[in-house]
């Protein structure tokens, strides 16, 4: 058993990664990223990690030199946060549509402006259909095996598609946590070599990112689609190997107290602890209060969404982004998707929250639950609320 | 002695005679650009990756399901070709460097247009170059945004109408100097910088295999005739890349490690630029005093580079 140890959750991702067998990391430092980017140029220069570590002028360029490196065969790793994660917009459907396998860790920071740098999600919101498969980290143990599992995931054969991990911007980054890192041998076993399915090198030329116009171009997007969405199943399997080999389980949906729950939140990331200690508090008052936390954003988990809300009576979403001039958060958009045709769904209600680093105490959250228990479930109140907003 | 005609004779000390940008490719008639692209190749044989930006020479040589390729190829965006090739040749070195891949050389290139390389690309390209990655970036100018239907660059000599920076009644087209790319990418102190034109093909194949020689970056400024946008003759891309050599618009150099060359092919005497502008369409707003005012910017931009020949010493 691997002994735990306390350490800083930025520096432990790096850590972590440093086990992949990287063959090489470009990175630009933004903040809170920037202590993934620095411990992982630490350990390259004590020889730790024998890989090339490009330090690019801008995350455009990170994004780029990972894309090329990943076309010559090379086990790739980039992270950012916020700005430097806009700014990479435009290459992420390039890299998801090439179908290679690369994994970012991504701090998750507000977006401005005006400029802020503390946690939110509204940096990964608009990534969303890049075609990436995103998955959500509650804690640092979950930040040190998911950032593992997605070179597994983004390099397995029916999968070939980029990986990001979201993990809280100081929140998560930035706590120093008790951490148990996973024996390097069994790392090695569980992450083998990557075996591309085509490489740029003089010895079997190939023609990456060719022009496609009408003609093909709806066949690749559909393709891409299929992929993304099984992708689904290699994840859960790779999760239930995890889990025999390490100990510790992972689900695209995970739950608390929901199983018999009345009133069900839901969460995405770091904030889901702080949710269950107000789901306890709820229960002690005898609230029938259960929490749903949303792992995999893309894939999006409809059938575990809809297995983990068929009991409720009310649903409440809480989303750290905003679709300004939308339907409500961009979570709730794809809980109400998921659950629209279903015979039995719960009222849903929607309540923005954490927004640039803004605290969601125990409070918050047992007042979100509390204001809903009046309302009818019958007439679902269909607007969405910005929690504790000053008007 | 017809050279052409004797071509098995000559060929084969001169050029490889391998193609690496197959025919079939969808370039207009007369393109100077991708006979440049097909020179370079032959001069870097096959032990090449090439990174390619957005614009003409991707879309023609790329439509899937063909590709003119013959040598490893990647096209990602516009403005990232220089960071591409980068990524390209650190993932090359880890993978060669672990025993992952054989233990072959192999030169790694980014290429890309006027605007690739000079406006929207630069950022790209100078921290490629900072960083001191062993790769050769080719700038294919052609002077404005051929691709997407003649725009402005920074490339587009002064005094052309293009479709952004049309002549018209108060308007004489592009009213600012060419941006000088080879002095910038001097000014990042790469080993080796050179201009070439493909109407001189021994002189360009030469450049290519010196900078592929070159441990490090470098950097060549291909003068690439457009037929289509400069509205001249199809025929005429080989004539009017000479003319603009002869006339001391597109000096041809070399700088290795700080010192400055200029190229054989240059003329003693230079040709008037109106005998290089009167060709073509994008200049023929042009009235004397215009011209004037070019010739002699022209003439002083040559002199600067006869001056640093002559006074500049090499780095080591």
């Amino acid at each position: 058993m691997a002994k735990r140890v306390g350490m800083e959750v930025a520096v432990a991702v790096a850590e972590a990664v440093g086990q992949c067998d990287i063959d090489m990391a470009a990175v630009y430092p933004i903040t809170p990223q920037s202590h993934i980017a620095e411990h992982l140029s630490d350990l390259v220069a004590d020889g730790k990690i024998d890989a090339e570590f490009v330090t690019v002028e801008s995350e455009h360029s990170a994004m780029s030199a990972v894309i090329g490196a990943s076309g010559t065969g090379a086990r790739v790793y980039t992270a950012t946060s916020s700005q430097g994660l806009m700014l990479m917009h435009e290459l992420l459907p390039i890299a998801s549509g090439m179908r290679l396998p690369i994994v970012m860790g991504i701090a998750n920071r507000a977006v401005s402006g005006p400029l802020n740098i503390l946690n939110d999600h509204s940096d990964i919101m608009p990534q969303r259909d890049s075609g990436w498969i995103s998955l959500f980290v509650e804690n640092g143990q979950e930040a040190i095996d998911l950032s593992i599992q997605a070179f597994k995931i983004a390099e397995h054969k029916d999968v070939l598609l980029p990986v990001c991990v979201n993990i809280d911007g100081f929140q998560l980054t930035h706590m120093v946590e008790p951490l148990e890192f996973p024996d390097q041998e069994l790392v090695n076993k569980f992450l083998p070599p990557r075996v591309p399915y085509a490489t740029l090198h003089p010895s079997k030329p190939v023609t990456m990112g060719a022009f496609a116009m009408s003609d093909y171009f709806t066949e690749m997007m559909k393709a891409k689609d299929e992929a993304l969405k099984n992708s689904k199943k290699v994840i859960i399997d790779i999760w239930d190997e995890w889990a025999r080999m390490f100990g510790r389980a992972y689900k695209p949906v995970e739950t608390y107290k929901a199983e018999d729950a009345e009133i069900l939140m839901l969460t995405m990331g770091s904030m889901g602890e702080t949710a269950e200690v107000a789901i306890d508090a709820l229960r002690a008052k005898g609230v029938s209060a259960g929490l749903i936390k949303l792992r995999l954003w893309r894939p999006f988990p409809f059938e575990e969404i809809r297995a983990a809300a068929k009991n409720a009576k009310k649903l409440i979403v809480t989303d750290r982004a905003v679709s300004f001039g939308g339907p409500g958060g961009p979570v709730f958009s794809e809980i109400k998707s998921a659950l629209y045709h279903e015979a039995h769904r719960p009222a849903i209600y929607n309540y923005i929250i954490g927004l640039g680093g803004r605290d969601v105490t125990v409070k918050d959250f047992i007042g979100m639950v509390e204001k809903v228990i009046p309302y009818n479930a019958e007439k679902t109140v269909d607007t969405y609320e910005f929690w504790g907003v000053r008007e | 002695m017809n050279i052409v005609e004797n071509f098995d004779l000559y060929a084969p000390r001169l050029i490889n005679k391998k193609e690496l940008l197959s025919a079939g490719h969808r370039a207009c008639q007369g393109c100077g650009e991708v006979l440049a692209v097909r020179l370079m190749c032959k001069a870097l044989g096959e032990n090449t990756v090439i990174a390619s930006a957005t614009g003409c020479m991707e879309i023609i040589s790329s439509m899937y399901p063909t590709t003119a390729w013959e040598v490893p190829w990647i096209h990602v965006a516009f403005e990232n070709a220089a960071a591409v090739a980068a990524g390209v040749e650190a993932g090359l070195k880890g993978l060669r460097k672990k025993g992952k891949i054989d233990d072959r050389y192999i030169k790694v290139v980014g290429m890309a247009g006027d605007g690739g390389t000079m406006d929207i690309g630069l950022q790209a390209l100078s921290g490629a170059m900072e960083r001191g990655h062993d790769m050769l970036f080719v700038c294919f100018d052609n002077e404005a945004y051929m691709n997407t239907g003649i725009q402005r660059s920074s490339g587009t000599p002064m005094g052309a109408s293009t479709t952004t920076a049309p002549a018209g009644k108060i308007s004489s087209g592009q009213k600012t100097w060419k941006k000088n790319m080879a002095e910038i990418m001097v000014a990042h102190s790469v080993p080796y910088v050179a201009t070439a034109c493909p109407s001189y093909p021994l002189d360009f194949i030469r450049k290519v295999e010196k900078a592929k020689a070159t441990k490090g970056p470098s950097y060549i400024h291909c003068f690439s005739v457009c037929p289509t946008g400069w509205r001249c003759g199809s025929h005429l891309a080989i004539a009017m890349g000479r003319l603009a050599v002869e006339s001391g618009v597109f000096p041809l150099y070399e700088v290795e490690n700080g010192k400055y060359k200029v190229s054989s092919e240059m003329p003693k005497k230079l040709k008037p630029v109106k005998d290089y502008f009167k060709g073509q369409g994008r200049f023929r707003h042009l009235g004397e005093a215009e011209i004037q005012v070019i010739q002699h910017k022209v003439e002083s931009e040559y002199q600067k580079i006869l001056d640093k020949v002559k006074y500049l010493k090499a780095w080591d």
